[in-house]
C-alpha cells in the first residue's frame, strides 16, 4: 500500500468523522427550528413556499399522514418525470434533438431516479436532452433524497418523544437547508477542477490527428455535485464519474466521496443529538465505520494481489487495474467505489463487471447490508431497525423486555421491525429467481458461468438498495428489466420506510422507562460487537446461498486456474 | 408443594398420547415454525412415495423420518412440561372432589351437601377433622388448620373470627362457622388447578413478540430455500432434490426454539408454583421480571412478626405502675401481638398472674387516627398510639414526652405514647427485630437494578433506623396506606414497574394498583382478591424467587433463540458444499467443507439429525431455566452470550463432525 494511498484514505475518513458531529447538530437544529446561521437569507422565502403549500411550519402529522404524503408526492414526482421523458423531443432544451424515451425506459429512469436509486439503462449524452438532464434528472436528484431524509427525521423525532412533524415542512427544509446551499459549494468546487457548466450545445472538433469529434457537454458540475450530496449516483454521462468530464483530477475525486459521505454521517450523528444518546450514536458510526473499513479492504487487497489467473502464468506483482482509470489509481478508485456502494450512491469511476468476484463480495455487502450509512434519512433507519431486532434478542438475555431508548420493544414493533427486514433480501431473492427462470431474463445475460448469474443478483440488490450501480454485463436495456427493476426500487424505497416511520409512532405513544442497573445498555462496546455479529449473521443467513452460487463459486474456479467460456 | 404420582408407566403413557394428538396440524399452526416442518415432513414423505423404485428413495424416506421426530420432539418437551403440572392438578382436585360440607340453615341445624354445590354467602358448620369445604371467613370460633395440602408447611395455623381459611385445607381442633366467599369454579383450589394444568394458559406479551420474531424468520428462510432452487437451475435443470432442499430449510429454520418456546411458558409457571405461589396469570410473572422497585411493609416482611414491648418509661411525676396499668388497660382489647406483648410486660411490672377481665368501651385502631384505647366504665378514657397523635390529644402538651420519644426511636425503638383523660404518662418503647438474611436478598435486588422501599407507619427516625439495619434503598416513614398508592403512583409515572407485598385489607388498593401484588395467604380476602399472585407461605421476600422466575423465563427464551440462529451457522457449512456436488462449475465449493465430512449426503443428514437431536438435549434448560445469577445486565449480557452466543456458533461444528463420523461406521455416510 503505497503511502499516498494511506494519506488519502485517512483524510477522507477523519474528515467524514470530523464533519459529523457538527453537521449531526446542524441537522437537528434545522428540524427542530432552533435558529440557525441561514435562517435570515432563507426564512422569508420558506415561509412564502409553505404559505402557498397552506402549511404551517410547526404542524403534524400521523404516521399514516406522513406516510401517505410521502407516497403521493413520489408518485406525483414519478408521473410527472414519466411525461417529460416520453415527450422530451417536443420540450426546450434539447439542441441534440434526442429522441423520446420508449415506456418502459422511461417508467425505468423515472422510478429509478423518484426512488434515489438512479439505475440508469440508458446512455446519458445520447439519450437525454438537456432540459430532461437539469429540470427532470437533477431535480429529482434533489428531492428524492430530501424525502429520505425527510422520513429519516420523521423517525428521529417519534424516537426522541416528539411528534412527526410535517412531511412537505421537512422535504422543503431538507433542501433549502441541507442540499441546496451544500450543492452550490460543490459545483463552485467542481467547475474549479474544470467540470463543465454550459447550455451550449455538444463541442464539435478537429483533433489534431485530423479526424472530426464531437465532445458532449452541459450542466455537468451541477449534476455532479447533487449526484453525490444525494446519493443519488446517477451519472451524467454512462462512464458516470469514470469520465474526464464528471471527475477529473484526484481533488475532484476527494470532493466527490466527501460530498456522498456528509450527509448519511451527519445523520447518524443527527440520531444522537436528536435523542439526547450522543454515545449511543458514536456506537452505531463505530459499527457502519468497521463495515466501512472491512469493505474498503475487500475491494482493495485482492486487486492489489491481482488476478490469479494472470498470476498463475508468472507474471507476478500484476495489480488488477481492467477498468480503472489510471488517473485515479487503486487506492483512488477503491475508496471511491467502496463509498459509492457504502453511501448507496452508485455512482462510479470503475468498471464493476472488471473487479475480482472476491472484490465484488464487497460491493454486495454495501447493498445487502444498507446500514454502512447509507443514504442519507434511510440509512440511520434501516441500522436502527438492526438495533431494535438485536435489542430484543439481547434484551430477552438479560431476564427484561427488551427497551429501546427507555421504551418496550413488544409484538408490534418486532413484527414490523422483522418484517422490514424481510423485504430487502425478498426483493432481492424473488427478483432474481424470477430473472433466472424465466426466458425474458435469460435474455440479458451476458457473460457465461458464475459471472452472468452475479450480475443479475447484483441488478436486483442495487435496486432493492436504491444503489444504482450495475455489474455491467447484464443486458439492463431490456423491457423485462426496465420493469422490474423499476418495481423492485420502488418497493426497496418505500416499504422500510413506511415501516419504521409506524414503529416510531408505536415507541412515541409508549412510556418511558428510566434506566436502571438492570437496563441493557446501548452505548457500549460490547453492544457494538453484538450489533455487528447480528448483523452480519443475519444477513450472511440469507444470503450466503447465492453468494456460494456466483462470486464464491467463481473465486474458487479462478484458483483453481479454469476459464469459464 | 405437595406431589404425588401415579404409577409411572401410565404417566409416561399420557405423555406420549398427547404428544401425539399435538401433531394434529390444527394445533400445530399455532407454532408457525413446527407448523412448516410439518408442512415439509409431508412434502418429503410424499415425494418419497411418489418416486417408489427410484434409487434414492430409502435416504428420502430417512429424512422424512427425521423430520418426523423433529417435530415429536417439539410436541414431546410441550407434553412432558405440562403433565408436571398436571400430576399436581390431579391430586389438588382429589382433595377437592372428595369433600363434603355441613351447611347450616336457618334455623341453626346443618344438612350434607357437596362441596362444589357451595354459594358466596353460605355459611358452614366445620368439625375437627373436616376438610374445609370452600374457601371463607371464620365467623365464629378458633381452631387450628393445618394447611399443608396447599402449603406444604406441616405446623398448623391458629385461625379466629375474621381469619380467612382455605378450602382444601384441614381442621384438627375445635369448632368452626364459616362464611363462603367463593363461587363453585371460583375457589382458589379450581384457581390452583386450572394454573397448574394450563388449561387456561395464554401466551404472555413477550411469548407473543417471540413467536412473530421466529415466524418472519422462518418466512425468510422459506423464501432463501424455496428462490434457491429456480436460482440454482441456472447451473442444469434439477441442480437442487426437493428433500434435501427441505431438510435444508428444516435445518436453517430456528426450530430448537420454536420446538422448545412452549415448554418454556409452561415449566416456568410450574417453577412459580414450586415455590408456592399461585399467579393469576402469566403475564405477572413475566412483569415481575421487569420490576423496578418493590415496596416492602416494614412489619411482617424486614422485622421478625411484631415489634415487642420491652419498657415502660413515665413522664416524669408519673409512676411506673400507672403507666403500665394504663398500658395493661389500654390494650386489653387489643389482640395484635404487640397489644399481648403490652399485657405481658404490664403483667409482669405490676406481678399480676392473669390480666383482669375487660370492663368498658374498647376504641380499635384506625389508619386515621393512629391510635386505640378504651373507655372505662368509670368514665376514664385510655389511649395509646403514635406520638404525634397523641400529642394533639393532650390538653397540656409536655416537652418532655417527645424528648423520651426520641431516646427511643434514635435507638431503633418504637416509641408508644400513652394518655389517660387527656394527660399523657409516659412512651412504652417497642423493639423491632430485623429478619436474618435479609441484607443479602436486598443487595441481590440492588445488583440486578431493583430498588427497594419500606414502608412504615413509623416515625422517620424510627424507619429510618430499620430500613438502615435491614440495607432497604429507601424508606417512607409515617406511612398513611393512600401513601402507598401515591408512592407506587408517582414511580409508575416516571415509568417504573412496582411490586408490592401486603397482607391486610387496607393494602388492597395499593396491591391492586402495583404492577405486580403479592399478597399473603394468611391476609384477608379482599388482599388477596386484589394481588395477582398470592403467597402459601406468607413469606414476603418470596418476590425475589418470583423476579427471578420472571427474568429466568426471558432469559431462556432469548438464549434458546440465539443459540438456535448461532447454529445455522456450522448447518450451512454442511450443507452448502453437499448441496451442488452435481454441478462442474461449482466443485469448488466443496472447499467449503471445513469439517471434512464424509460424503455429501452424510454431511446433510448430520446436520439434520444434530437440529433434531438438539431439542430433547435442551429440554432440561427449556424446564429448569437457564441459571440467572443476580449480577449487572452488562455481566450478564457476556455471559450469556458467550455460553449460548458464541458456544452456540462451535457446538454444532463438533456435533456434526461427531454424527458424521458415527454415521460413517455403519455405513450410512
Amino acid at each position: 500500500m503505497s503511502i499516498q494511498t494511506m494519506v488519502t484514505w485517512i483524510v477522507v475518513l477523519g474528515g467524514l468523522a470530523a464533519v459529523a458531529k457538527p453537521l449531526g447538530i446542524y441537522i437537528v437544529r434545522v428540524f427542530t427550528f432552533q435558529p440557525t446561521w441561514l435562517d435570515r437569507p432563507l426564512d422569508r422565502l420558506e415561509d412564502r413556499l409553505f404559505q402557498c403549500m397552506g402549511i404551517d411550519r410547526d404542524s403534524n402529522m400521523s404516521a399514516k399522514e406522513y406516510s401517505f404524503s410521502l407516497l403521493l408526492t413520489n408518485l406525483a414526482w414519478m408521473l410527472a418525470a414519466y411525461l417529460a421523458l416520453r415527450w422530451q423531443y417536443h420540450l426546450p432544451f434539447n439542441p441534440e434533438h434526442l429522441r423520446d424515451l420508449k415506456p418502459t425506459l422511461a417508467f425505468n429512469t423515472a422510478a429509478s431516479f423518484v426512488t434515489n436509486t438512479d439505475w440508469q439503462a440508458y446512455s446519458g449524452a445520447t439519450t437525454m436532452s438537456y432540459f430532461s438532464q437539469f429540470a427532470v434528472l437533477s431535480y429529482l436528484q434533489f428531492v428524492a433524497p430530501a424525502a429520505g431524509g425527510a422520513v429519516g427525521i420523521a423517525f428521529l423525532r417519534s424516537i426522541s418523544g416528539r411528534q412527526l412533524g410535517n412531511f412537505f415542512v421537512d422535504l422543503t427544509l431538507m433542501v433549502t437547508r441541507l442540499l441546496l446551499p451544500l450543492a452550490v459549494i460543490g459545483t463552485v468546487l467542481l467547475v474549479a477542477q474544470g467540470v463543465p457548466e454550459t447550455l451550449k450545445a455538444y463541442l464539435h472538433v478537429h483533433t489534431i490527428t485530423g479526424l472530426r469529434q464531437w465532445i458532449p457537454r452541459g450542466p455537468i458540475a451541477s449534476f455532479e455535485s447533487i449526484e453525490h450530496l444525494g446519493q443519488d449516483g446517477g451519472g451524467y454521462f454512462a462512464a458516470n464519474s469514470a469520465s474526464p468530464l464528471e471527475n477529473p483530477t484526484a481533488f475532484s475525486n476527494l470532493i466527490e466521496i466527501l460530498s456522498m459521505g456528509l450527509l448519511p454521517l451527519g445523520f447518524f450523528y443527527a440520531f444522537g443529538a436528536m435523542t439526547g444518546k450522543r454515545r449511543f450514536a458514536w456506537t452505531l458510526i463505530g459499527v457502519a465505520g468497521t463495515f466501512f473499513i472491512g469493505m474498503l479492504a475487500l475491494v482493495y487487497f485482492p486487486e492489489l494481489a491481482g488476478n490469479p489467473l494472470v498470476n498463475s502464468l508468472g507474471l507476478h506483482g500484476m495489480v488488477n487495474m481492467v477498468g480503472k482509470e489510471i488517473r485515479l489509481g487503486l487506492g483512488g478508485t477503491s475508496l471511491f467505489e467502496t463509498s459509492s456502494m457504502a453511501f448507496a450512491t452508485g455512482s462510479v469511476v470503475s468498471a464493476h463487471d472488471s473487479y475480482l468476484p472476491l472484490s465484488t463480495l464487497s460491493f454486495y455487502l454495501g447493498m445487502f447490508l444498507n446500514v454502512v450509512f447509507g443514504g442519507q434519512g434511510v440509512g440511520i433507519l434501516n441500522m436502527l431497525m438492526f438495533v431494535i431486532l438485536t435489542t430484543f434478542l439481547m434484551g430477552l438475555m438479560v431476564g427484561r423486555t427488551p427497551e429501546f431508548l427507555g421504551k418496550k420493544i413488544e409484538a408490534r414493533e418486532v413484527s414490523i421491525a422483522a418484517l422490514a427486514f424481510l423485504i430487502h433480501p425478498a426483493l432481492i431473492l424473488i427478483g432474481s429467481a424470477i430473472a433466472v427462470a424465466t426466458p425474458l431474463g435469460q435474455a440479458g445475460i451476458f457473460n457465461p458461468g458464475p459471472q452472468g448469474l452475479s450480475e443479475i443478483f447484483y441488478a436486483f440488490a442495487s435496486a432493492a438498495a436504491n444503489n444504482g450501480s450495475a455489474l455491467a454485463g447484464l443486458k439492463a436495456a431490456l423491457p423485462f428489466y426496465e420493469v422490474i427493476l423499476g418495481v423492485v426500487a420502488v418497493i426497496g424505497r418505500y416499504a422500510s420506510m413506511i415501516a419504521m416511520l409506524f414503529i416510531g409512532q408505536s415507541l412515541l405513544t409508549k412510556r418511558s422507562i428510566p434506566e436502571s442497573q438492570g437496563t441493557l445498555r446501548a452505548d457500549t462496546p460490547v453492544f457494538a460487537v453484538v450489533l455487528l455479529g447480528s448483523i452480519v449473521v443475519l444477513n450472511a443467513l440469507t444470503f450466503f446461498p447465492i453468494m456460494a452460487l456466483a462470486p464464491i463459486a467463481e473465486q474458487y474456479l479462478m484458483l483453481a486456474h479454469h476459464l469459464i467460456r | 408443594m405437595a406431589m404425588q404420582t401415579s404409577s409411572k408407566a401410565s404417566y409416561r403413557w399420557v405423555v406420549l398420547q398427547s404428544s401425539l394428538k399435538k401433531l394434529n396440524p390444527a394445533e400445530m399452526i399455532h407454532n408457525p415454525v413446527m407448523f412448516v416442518v410439518e408442512i415439509g415432513t409431508a412434502v418429503v414423505c410424499w415425494m418419497a412415495w411418489s418416486a417408489v423404485g427410484r434409487s434414492a428413495v430409502g435416504y428420502d424416506w430417512t429424512i422424512a423420518v427425521i423430520l418426523f421426530l423433529t417435530m415429536w420432539f417439539s410436541t414431546l418437551s410441550e407434553s412432558y412440561a405440562e403433565a408436571r403440572g398436571r400430576a399436581q392438578a390431579d391430586f389438588l382436585r382429589r382433595t377437592k372432589s372428595s369433600t363434603k360440607a355441613r351447611l347450616l340453615d336457618s334455623e341453626g341445624g346443618t344438612t350434607l351437601v357437596d362441596a362444589a354445590l357451595l354459594h358466596q354467602g353460605d355459611r358452614i358448620v366445620v368439625e375437627p377433622g373436616d376438610l374445609i369445604a370452600s374457601d371463607g371467613v371464620v365467623l365464629n370460633g378458633v381452631g387450628s388448620v393445618d394447611e399443608s395440602a396447599i402449603t406444604g408447611e406441616s405446623a398448623p395455623v391458629l385461625k379466629a373470627p375474621d381469619d380467612a381459611v382455605t378450602g382444601g385445607t384441614m381442621l384438627l381442633s375445635d369448632r368452626l362457622i364459616v362464611e363462603v366467599t367463593a363461587n363453585p369454579g371460583e375457589t382458589f383450589l379450581d384457581r390452583m388447578i386450572a394454573l397448574v394444568e394450563g388449561a387456561k394458559r395464554q401466551k404472555t406479551p413477550n411469548e407473543i413478540a417471540l413467536t412473530a420474531l421466529l415466524a418472519v424468520l422462518t418466512l425468510i428462510f422459506v423464501l432463501v430455500v424455496v428462490t434457491l432452487v429456480p436460482i440454482a437451475d441456472y447451473y442444469g435443470p434439477r441442480t437442487t432434490n426437493i428433500p434435501i432442499m427441505v431438510a435444508l430449510l428444516v435445518c436453517l429454520m430456528p426450530t430448537t426454539i420454536g420446538a422448545l418456546l412452549s415448554a418454556i411458558g409452561i415449566a416456568g409457571m410450574n417453577r412459580v408454583s414450586l415455590v408456592n405461589v399461585i399467579a393469576k396469570s402469566g403475564r405477572a410473572v413475566e412483569a415481575a421480571g421487569d420490576i423496578d422497585t418493590i415496596i416492602l411493609d416494614k412489619t411482617g416482611t424486614i422485622t421478625i412478626g411484631n415489634r415487642m414491648a420491652t419498657e415502660f418509661l413515665p413522664l416524669p411525676g408519673v409512676l411506673v405502675d400507672q403507666l403500665a396499668e394504663a398500658g395493661l388497660w389500654s390494650s386489653l382489647a387489643d389482640t395484635t401481638p404487640e397489644g399481648r406483648s403490652i399485657i405481658d410486660l404490664a403483667q409482669r411490672t405490676l406481678g399480676l398472674t392473669s390480666p383482669p377481665s375487660l370492663s368498658g368501651e374498647p376504641v380499635p385502631f384506625s389508619a386515621e387516627t393512629r391510635m386505640s384505647g378504651i373507655d372505662l366504665s368509670d368514665g376514664s378514657r385510655i389511649r395509646k398510639g403514635a406520638v404525634s397523635a397523641i400529642e394533639k390529644l393532650v390538653t397540656s402538651p409536655i416537652a418532655e414526652l417527645k424528648v423520651i420519644a426520641d431516646l427511643v426511636a434514635s435507638d431503633g425503638g418504637t416509641p408508644l405514647a400513652v394518655s389517660r383523660d387527656g394527660v399523657a404518662l409516659g412512651i412504652i418503647r417497642l423493639k423491632d427485630v430485623v429478619k436474618t438474611g435479609l441484607t443479602d436478598r436486598f443487595e441481590k435486588f440492588r445488583m440486578m437494578g431493583i430498588r427497594t422501599v419500606m414502608a412504615t407507619g413509623d416515625n422517620r427516625i424510627t424507619a429510618e433506623v430499620i430500613a438502615r439495619e435491614a440495607g432497604v434503598d429507601d424508606f417512607i416513614a409515617e406511612a398513611k396506606p393512600e401513601d402507598k398508592i401515591h408512592l407506587i403512583q408517582e414511580q409508575q409515572t416516571s415509568g417504573r414497574l412496582v411490586a408490592m407485598t401486603g397482607d391486610g385489607t387496607n393494602d388492597a388498593p395499593a396491591l391492586a394498583q402495583a404492577d405486580v401484588g403479592l399478597a399473603m395467604n394468611s391476609g384477608t380476602m379482599a388482599a388477596k382478591e386484589a394481588g395477582n399472585m398470592i403467597d402459601l407461605d406468607s413469606s414476603p421476600t418470596k418476590l425475589l424467587d418470583v423476579v427471578m422466575i420472571g427474568k429466568q423465563l426471558l432469559i431462556t427464551r432469548g438464549a434458546l433463540t440465539t443459540f438456535s440462529i448461532a447454529n445455522d451457522i456450522a448447518k450451512y457449512f454442511a450443507i452448502v458444499p453437499a448441496l451442488f456436488v452435481t454441478v462442474p462449475t461449482l466443485r469448488g465449493l466443496s472447499a467449503l467443507n471445513i469439517m471434512h465430512l464424509t460424503t455429501p449426503h452424510g454431511a446433510i443428514l448430520s446436520a439434520l439429525i444434530f437440529n433434531a437431536l438438539v431439542i430433547p438435549a435442551l429440554v432440561p434448560f427449556a424446564i429448569r431455566g437457564v441459571r440467572y445469577r443476580a449480577e449487572s445486565a452488562a455481566k450478564m449480557l457476556v455471559r450469556n452470550l458467550f455460553n449460548w452466543g458464541v458456544l452456540g456458533v462451535i457446538i454444532p461444528f463438533a456435533g456434526i463432525f461427531a454424527i458424521d463420523r458415527i454415521l460413517g461406521l455403519f455405513g450410512m455416510g
